[in-house]
Order: structure tokens, then sequence, then C-alpha cells
């Protein structure tokens, strides 16, 4: 932070739950999904009904260990599940069947790439655990303090859910968000979870804590982070307020604190001293995950190049710059689309490919509230505009124009170009007559050039182009003018 | 009733084996059957209260259509017809299950547990739900919310528990056999109790699916009967991996009944000497002393063994069960279903509901195990429980290296007046020392009549205990056992029914 | 072995449990002992013995994951049939006063 104290550093930790996208819930048959009907994805498991057993999904269990994996995390060869006690209305069972000393992944790592550099950040630890369900509160303002009552859907409740948590190794709000953006691209790479943010698919908590070098600061809790952006926010305004505390000569205990993102603040929260003992004990309904070789083979040979090899490979391979390479390589689609255009765009410069779909194809779907797995453009098909562009066969402009067509219709640009006889002229046989013809036209203008004036040269070009309906080369005609008017 | 041909007894006097013959033979319909039972519950259950609730038209329901598909020349399968009772701990979808709480009552589960499921797949009308103590915490079925059963053999007296109904229906000839659950004993102290046969299956034989949960670790149903031959078969119908329960074991199940005659020749018996002990009521143990020697006798050979972790074995047991208690009944909170007190806040409807709905044997296992698991004191007991439960475990191996099977008492008692140890739970756990090592170390045993005690006149029970999934050696010697000590005699109150 | 007014008050607030004055000193009481007879467990050696959370020997035990497997869904209504209070599809509950996580 700009107006932070220097000598004081900033310490942060995150927490992420991700829910995963199976088709059905971590122990039980129901369909995995968001909204709908309160209550019909839901059976006796989920509501907690007496007698009912859970039975673990095993997509679920190969997709947590994938992201282990991924994050290089050490797989433990025998992982339990345990049980967390705390009653809350919107937990059927009135414990979360979740992981404790063995969870499926320890001690990993992600390289995270800020203005600051790339700092390695550990991973502490990766664990499967069930949602819970989701409470409305009713009355004034729908939030939960000031409500009347409360009214539970539990559609939501066993979702399963991977838990991600980090080492308090970041140093800066700026640092916390690119670690979530980048872990939030890698679990869309692996293929385990939509990441809708909007939807709640990803949430985060973070530990946030100033002090003095070398001093050990007291951990603030921050909880009911949804968004990227209400993480950076949380993040940098309680950096703020504890540095701020701290050169007030206060001090900062440690406490949780809510995110409000209305008003953009942290509030810290009521809780009863006796709140948060969890009672955790091994879950005696279900049994061990022991992975065999043979399981954690398959699932790393289903693990793809990931966003930081990708990006290193496409600046190296493709000559684009970081910023292009990491906004192609964001998402899994960017950028395997990205490789098909440039393979359909021949000899062509990929940097030029990549302005086409970073600035043009992605701007303009964008706006069309559509994206590269919606619309109809095929990468194929972008490559060969890029190609018609770069050897000259119709101008930018013009490629500007067929894209949209493109866009429209999902036709071949070729197709576009010759039906609407975009074809640029670029012969200098072609245009000399042209040229000559318009130059006796406008013989005084000409006469005003070769006197020394040459503002009229740009009407000559335009006289030119209207003779040619838009198609002569600007390039040439320009070549064209300063070799007759010379004579 | 009908007076059947080839008995002069009514059918509700037969055993299942019996009685398989007479539907088989056409001699005997599963509708007469059944209604010959619901009329002896008609006459006898006012005065035992072994059923919560009875099913009659569901009963006779399934009875006719066991009896039509036998007509059409179908074959509804070996035991159809024979009517079942079933413990009320046991989820039936469409039947009020309550667990023997008021926090359940009036609860229609919207599913059915694999074992009623599996009944039912087999032919056997299920006769109603019987009465527990509150969600199998007890030995004496006094912990019913709702009343409690009484001793076939002495009305003033326990049926035992948790399955007392269970068990009391079979003694009274209000069932031909039945379902319990055994936590900690809950199917042997009261098939003890009310001189019937009661198994207790190994860990993970019988699907969980269903079975509200008291100790996930430990539960387990099984059947009761007049006769080791139906408890086999009883067991058979029951048994068996279930996708729908996690720790359900994937092992063949063995025929149970095929080796039932094979005698005890060469079977090498312990005799626990911790269990025979001066704890033991001297009518007990001077019974099982007789039937040790007559295991003797048939050929058996029979040694002492020392199980010196058994005398820890209460303790741990009443650190493990109420603490897994403690966590399966947090969810009778009155949100999804069942009883809901008032409050302005959901902490306090939750708290009033589980205080009303809940009974105060219940409420003691769940601070007890709340307790045993909450902060600083994990360590010193769950924990260690845990530790101390693989000793016991320990010790069962090494005797069953030289052992095929352990016996001794089921119960250091026989049946005790109702009342009696009601005001003392430290002398009410007591009564289970026999039977919840078996438990803790997941395996199978099985409690059978030895005659009465000579100075009250009550059954005594003697328990057999195996190797896990060794139920069949367990059932051999057993029925080679209860031929060789002759036909238990039948409680008073069966009265002499040969009209 | 005995058990304080305080502790048990603590345990039954974990617990959920509204307990009357008289239970809160009958359950001291019945704890403690319970808890004393235990002693015979705390004071077993247990060095290096492993835990015991299950007498079965299984691993990996999973469901595939497809719809309507091991059990199917329930239809709204019958999630409802059972609750002691029902607002628009919803079980309903009285207002919760601290987000306890
Ligand atoms: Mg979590
Ligand atoms: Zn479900």
């Amino acid at each position: 932070m700009s107006d932070a104290a220097p000598e004081l550093l900033t310490t942060i930790g995150l927490e992420i739950h991700c829910e995963l996208a199976t088709a059905t819930k971590m122990f039980c048959g129901c369909a995995v999904g968001f909204g709908g009907e309160p209550n019909t994805r839901v059976c006796q498991v989920c509501l907690g009904h007496p007698g009912t057993l859970p039975v673990p999904n095993e997509r679920a269990v190969a997709y947590a260990i994938k992201i282990a994996l991924a994050l290089g995390c050490r797989i433990a060869p025998s992982s339990i599940f345990h049980r967390k006690n705390y009653f809350y209305p919107d937990m059927p069972k009135n414990y979360q069947i979740s992981q404790y000393d063995i969870p499926l992944g320890l001690a990993g790592s992600l390289d995270v790439t800020t203005g600051a550099g790339t700092r390695a950040i550990g991973i502490t630890r990766v664990h499967l655990e069930e949602d819970t369900g989701k409470s409305l509160h009713m009355g004034s303002g729908g939030r939960i303090h000031d409500a009347d009552y409360s009214l539970e859907d539990f559609n939501r409740a066993g979702t399963p859910l991977v838990e991600i948590v980090t080492e308090p190794d970041m140093t800066s709000p700026d640092e916390g968000r690119t670690f979530a953006q980048e872990l939030r691209s890698i679990l869309e790479y692996l293929e385990v979870s939509d990441v809708r943010l909007e939807e709640g698919s990803m949430r985060f908590d973070a530990n946030i804590s100033v002090a003095p070098p070398g001093e050990r600061g007291a951990k603030v809790e921050v909880k009911n982070l949804n968004s990227l952006r209400s993480l950076h926010r949380a993040l940098a305004y309680e950096e703020v307020r504890q540095r701020e505390v701290l050169a007030g000569g206060g001090t900062i205990d440690q406490s949780t604190r809510h995110w409000d993102e209305k008003s953009g603040v942290t509030r810290p929260l009521r809780t009863k001293e006796h709140a948060f003992d969890y009672r955790y004990f091994p879950e005696p309904d279900l049994v061990p995950i022991k992975p065999s070789p043979e399981w954690l083979e398959g699932i790393t040979a289903g693990i793809p190049e990931l966003p930081p090899a990708r990006r290193r490979r496409f600046i190296a391979d493709y000559g684009l710059t970081p910023y292009d390479a990491a906004l192609l390589v964001a998402t899994r689609a960017a950028g395997t689309f990205f490789e098909d255009a440039v393979a359909g765009a021949g000899n062509v410069e990929p940097k030029l490919v990549a302005n086409w779909l970073a600035n043009d194809l992605l701007g303009r779907l964008a706006e069309r509230s559509e994206d590269l797995a919606t619309t109809k453009v095929t990468p194929q098909n972008l490559g060969a505009l890029v190609g018609l562009v770069a050897a000259g066969s119709i101008s930018g402009n013009q490629g500007k124009v067929v894209l949209d067509e493109m866009i429209a219709t999902g036709r071949p640009a070729a197709e576009i170009v010759d039906e609407r006889g975009l074809r640029q002229v670029s012969g200098r046989s072609e245009l000399e007559a042209v040229v000559g013809e318009v130059l006796a036209a406008n013989a005084d203008v000409v006469e005003r050039i070769r006197a020394g004036d040459t503002k009229p040269q740009g009407f000559l070009v335009g006289q030119i182009m209207r003779a040619t309906k838009g198609q002569a080369n600007p390039a040439v005609v320009q070549e064209l003018l300063r070799d007759l008017l010379q004579r | 009733m009908s007076a059947t041909p080839g008995s002069a007894r009514p059918p509700w006097t037969l055993t299942a084996t019996e009685l398989i013959g007479l539907l088989r033979s056409g001699d005997l319909s599963a509708t007469e059957l059944t209604q010959s039972l619901l009329e002896r519950i008609e006459q006898v259950d006012r005065d035992v209260r072994a059923y919560i609730t009875v099913t009659p038209e569901r009963a006779l329901a399934r009875a006719a259509a066991v009896d039509r598909a036998r007509a059409a020349g179908e074959d509804p399968g070996p035991l159809a017809g024979v009517p079942v009772a079933v413990k009320d701990i046991i989820a039936t979808k469409g039947v009020r299950t309550t667990a023997g709480s008021r926090i359940l009552d009036n609860y229609i589960p919207p599913y059915s547990a694999t074992v009623a499921e599996r009944l039912d797949a087999a032919g056997l009308p299920m006769l109603g739900k019987t009465n527990l103590d509150e969600f199998a915490m007890g030995s004496s079925t006094e912990n019913s919310a709702w009343f409690p059963t009484r001793n076939p053999w002495d009305l003033g007296r326990v049926p035992g528990g948790s399955s007392g109904g269970s068990a009391a229906a079979v003694a009274a000839g209000e069932a031909v056999w039945s379902i319990g659950t055994d936590t900690g004993g809950s199917i042997r102290q009261p098939a003890s109790l009310c001189g019937v046969v009661g198994l207790k299956p190994t860990y993970g034989l019988v699907s969980r699916s269903g079975l509200i949960a008291f100790a996930s670790s430990l539960d387990q149903a099984g059947p009761f009967a007049r006769s080791v031959a139906d408890a086999a078969l009883l067991l058979q119908v029951m048994a068996g991996r279930d996708p729908r329960d996690s720790t359900s074991l994937p092992n063949p199940v063995p025929d149970y009944s095929a080796h039932l005659d094979d005698g005890v020749e060469g079977l090498r018996v312990g005799v626990v000497s911790q269990l025979m002990g001066e704890g033991v009521q001297a009518g007990v143990r001077q019974r099982v002393q007789e039937a040790i020697t007559l295991l003797g006798k048939l050929g058996a050979e029979v040694g002492e063994v020392s199980l010196p972790t058994f005398d820890a074995g209460i303790d741990v047991y009443y650190l493990i069960a109420p603490a897994e208690a403690s966590a399966n009944l947090a969810r009778f909170d009155g949100v999804r279903y069942g009883l809901r007190v008032d409050g302005e806040d959901v902490a306090k409807m939750n708290s009033r509901t589980r205080a009303e709905g809940f009974g105060a044997e219940v409420k003691r296992r769940i601070m007890l195990g709340t307790y045993a698991l909450s902060a600083g004191y994990y360590d010193a007991y769950y924990g260690k429980a845990q530790k101390a439960r693989t000793l016991i475990i320990h010790d069962f191996a090494r005797a069953y290296e030289d052992f095929d099977v352990l016996l001794s008492p089921t119960s250091p008692t026989t049946a005790f007046a109702i009342g009696e140890k009601t005001q003392d739970p430290l002398t009410m756990y007591l009564s289970d020392v026999c039977t919840v090592p078996t438990s803790l170390a997941g395996a199978t045993a099985i409690s059978i009549p030895c005659g009465v005690a000579p100075e009250d006149g009550l059954p005594v029970g003697l328990q057999l205990m195996g190797r896990a999934l060794d139920e069949v050696t367990v059932l051999r010697a057993a029925h080679a056992l209860e031929e060789e000590l002759g036909p238990m005699p039948h409680p008073p109150l069966w009265g002499s029914p040969s009209e | 072995m005995s058990i304080s007014k305080e502790e048990v008050e603590h345990v039954a607030r974990l617990a959920r449990l509204a307990l009357t004055e008289e239970e809160k000193v009958l359950y001291a009481e019945q704890l403690g002992r319970i808890l004393g007879h235990a002693a015979r467990v705390t004071s077993l050696d247990t060095e290096g013995v492993p835990p015991t959370a299950q007498a079965i020997e299984l691993a990996n035990v999973f469901r595939p994951d497809e719809p309507g497997k091991p059990a199917p869904s329930l239809t709204q209504e019958e999630a409802l049939a059972n609750a002691p209070a029902v607002e628009a599809g919803h079980f309903r509950v009285p207002r919760i006063l601290e987000a306890e996580d």
C-alpha cells in the first residue's frame, strides 16, 4: 500500500473452497446444480434423515487428487474423513464430513508473478469435504443480523468441496489476488470446477496480519469473500486498517471479521468463545482412501499443460508479449483457440493472430455477450482471415468488416471476401491506368503539387480509391503517385 | 384359530422351520399364519407391550401376495409367508419409525432400511415395530419414551434391552422371529433374559443403511428366533454387501444352515475366566457350567482362557459409543423432521427441542460423549479408549490362536425387576460386561437359552463368541448345544395352547 | 473424578441441550462417577498402541458419479413432508443469531 508505513510487513494466507463439477453430490446420488426450485435436488442422505449413510463419489475423490497433484502436493497413502461438529441450520447432520489430520494432499506450492516478481506460495493442504445448504434471511434488508426468520434450501447441501489452504506466504493484496486468479485458471484447466465465482463455486477466506519485520502479527481472519474483487478490496482495507491501528499505538488481537461488500469495510464477527470446539473425530461411516499407484498414474496422465508452462511456451515459441500470453492463457479455451488459429493462418506472425483474437474477436464477442465456446467463428477461419490480411489480399479495415460477418454467420473469410468482391488490387499495372486517368482529370491539382504544395495529394488518393471502389491497395497508390508526379 | 394338520398347536406356537414346511405343503396359508399372530398380539400385547406400532393391513396384504404367488405356482422364496417383527429403530418407508424417542414422534421415513427391504423381498410380512430403549441406549427397554416392555416370564421384570420388544415378542409368541440391533449387547442380553436365541453378526455383514445410528462403529442388526436353525435362516436373508453402506463387507455370504448338524467333535471351546467370576449370579454360573460339561461330552475340547483387557471393556465402550452418539444425534434439531419446540432464535429452538425430545439416558450419553470429545479431553478419554479397543482386539486374536469359539454367560444375571436399576446408570451399564468386548472387536456372538436359574426360575443365556465372519462355526456349536440341552420351557404366559 | 457445573454448562451448550438446574447438578455428579470408573481405561498402558476407529479393514469404497445411485432423489413434497415448519418450498427456522462458521 502506498500510504502504508514502510517498516511494517503484511502477511497473507488464503483458504479457498471450490465446488467440484461432478454430476452428483459428494455422498449421495442427487444432482449437483445451481439455482432451481428449492429442495428439489435432495434425498434422505443429504437431508440428514436418521439411518442414512454417506458413500463417497469416486469422481469427486479423483478430482481432489488431480488438484492436489497439479499443485505439487504429496498424496497421502491412506487418507481418512473426520466429522467436524457444530450446529448450523443449513447443515443437515449438524456435523460436516471433512478431513482433519490426514488430508488427501499435503505440502505443495504455486508460483505467483506480480510486479514484485515471481514467488512460490506454499500450499499447506488440499482436502475434500461437503458443502452446506443455503439460508435465506427473511425480513428487513435480508441480512443475517436484522432477519426475522430464515428459510433453508438444501439443494447445495452435500456438493463436493475441495478446500485449499495456503501458507501465510503472500505479502500484499495484489499477490493475494494474483494467487487466487492463478489458482482459478488452474482449476479451469483441470476441468474439475466451472469456477463460476458469481455462483459461489469458488469462495475465499483470508488471514492477514501486519507487523514489524521479525515479529508475528495477530492473525485476523476475513470471511465471506466471493469474488476476486472483494478479496482484493477486503485485503487492501484490512491492511490499511491494521497499519492505522498500529500507527496509532493500538494493538491488533486475533479475531474474525466479516467483509461487507456494500459498505466496503470489514466488521468484527460476534462469536461466543465456546463456539469453536469442533470435536473432530474419525468418521466411522467411511473407510480410508488408499489411492493405488495405477489410479494416481491415470489421474496424472489427465493433467494438461497448465497456465505457467503454457505462458512460457507462448512467449518463447510464438514471440508473444507477457501481457498477450497471460491474456490468451487465462482460460484453457482461449489458449487452445489461439494455437488452432495460428495453425489455420499458415506462415503468419503468431503475434498478428494474437492481436486479432485478443483485441478484435474477444472484444466483439464480449459486446454480444458471447464467448469462444459459443461463437460460430472457428479457430481455422479466424486464422484464414488473418492470413488474408497479412498477404495484403484485404485491408485491415476490410478484415474487420469480414470478421463481423463471420461472427454473424460463421462463414469462412474467403467466401465473404469473394462474395462482396472485397479483394484488394495491389498490381501496379492494374492501377497505373486508373491513376493516370485521375491525374489527367485533375491537371490543376497536379500543377499545384508539382509547384510544391503537397496538401491536395490526399484528395487525389481519395479520387483513386473512389474510382477503384476502395479496392486499391493504398500503399501501392502512394507509390504510383510519387513516381508519376515526379515526371 | 384353525388347528393345523400336522400340528395340534396353533401356528403362532411353531418355529419358522416348522411353519415353512406347512406353508410349502399348503397345509397352512400365509394369511392364516399372519392372522394367528395378529390375534396372539391382540391377546397378550396389552400385558407384554412388545410393540410400539402394529401393522395388520400391511402384514395381511403381504401375506395375501405370498399366497397368491404360491397359488399361481410361482416360488415366492423359501421363507415367504413367515411374519417378522422389526425393532422400531429400523426405518420403514411410510410406517412411523420413532427409535423409542419423543423427538421422532410421528416421523414417517421417506425410505426403507436395506434390511427391511430384504425382509419384504423375501416375502416376510412385517407385523409391526417393536419397543426399545430410546435410540437403543439401555439394557432394560425402560428408557423407551412410550412405555416399558415386560418380560413374558415375569411381567414385573424387564425383558432386557435395548431390543427388549423384539425379544419379548418372540418369547411371548407375538412373532415367529424378529429383528433387533446390537451395539454393546442389545440383541444378546434381551435374548438371554427372555429365553430366546439372539445373534449379533460380524460388523459389516448386515447393512446399516436405515438403521438409526447410535454408535456407528458398533451397530449391527441381527435376528431373534426360537431356535438356532431359525436364526440361521433369518440371518441368510439379512446378510450381504449393500452399496448404500460404505462399511458393508464384500465377502461372499455362506449358507448358514448347511453346517448346523456337523457337531462339535474336536471344536476348541475357550471359557472366558474373567466372565465366570463372582460378579455372576450363582444360578447363571451353574447352568452355564452344566452346558460346558455337555459340550465336553459332545467331543468339544473345552479349556479356560484369560482375556485381561475384558475388564476394561465396559469403560472403553461407554467412552466410544457415547462419543459417536453425540454426533449421530446432533441431526435431531427440529429443522427438517421430528419434534420442534419453538424458541426466539435457532439455537434456543434447537436446545429446547432436544431438551424436551430426548429422555434422561440419551441426554446423559450425549453429555458424556460431547465431554469425551471436547477440547482438552479427547486424548485422555476418546483417544485413549480407541487404543484400549485395539488391546481388546489383540486379546481376542491371541485367544483365537488356541480356540475356535469363546464361551461365557450372556448376562451376569437373569431378568431384574422393573425400576431396579433405573436410578443408577453405572450398575445398569455393568450388565453389558459380557457382551461389549465382542462388539468392540466387531466380531460375532450368539446367545442361546440354557435352562432357567434354580433360584428364580428365569431364563439363563449362554454366549458363544466367534471370529469375525465365522457365524457358521458359532451357529454350528450353538445348534449342537441346543439339541443336547433339549427344548427350552415356555414362559408361563405361553399357557398350554392346544385347542 | 468430579466435573464442575461450568463444565456441564459448556458441554450442554456444545450439545445444544437446555438443561434445568437440577439436571446440571445430576449430570455433574453422574458424569463424574462414570468417568471415574473409566479410570481403568485411562490407566491402561497404551504406549505405541495404534487407535482403532473401525474394526473392519476396508478401503476405497466408492459410488459411481451417476444420478440416482445408490438411491434416487426425493420430490420437494417428500422432502418437506416431515418438516415442522415450511414456507415457499423451504424449511422455515427462527432467526439465526451469530454466524458460527
Ligand atoms: Mg472447510
Ligand atoms: Zn441427496
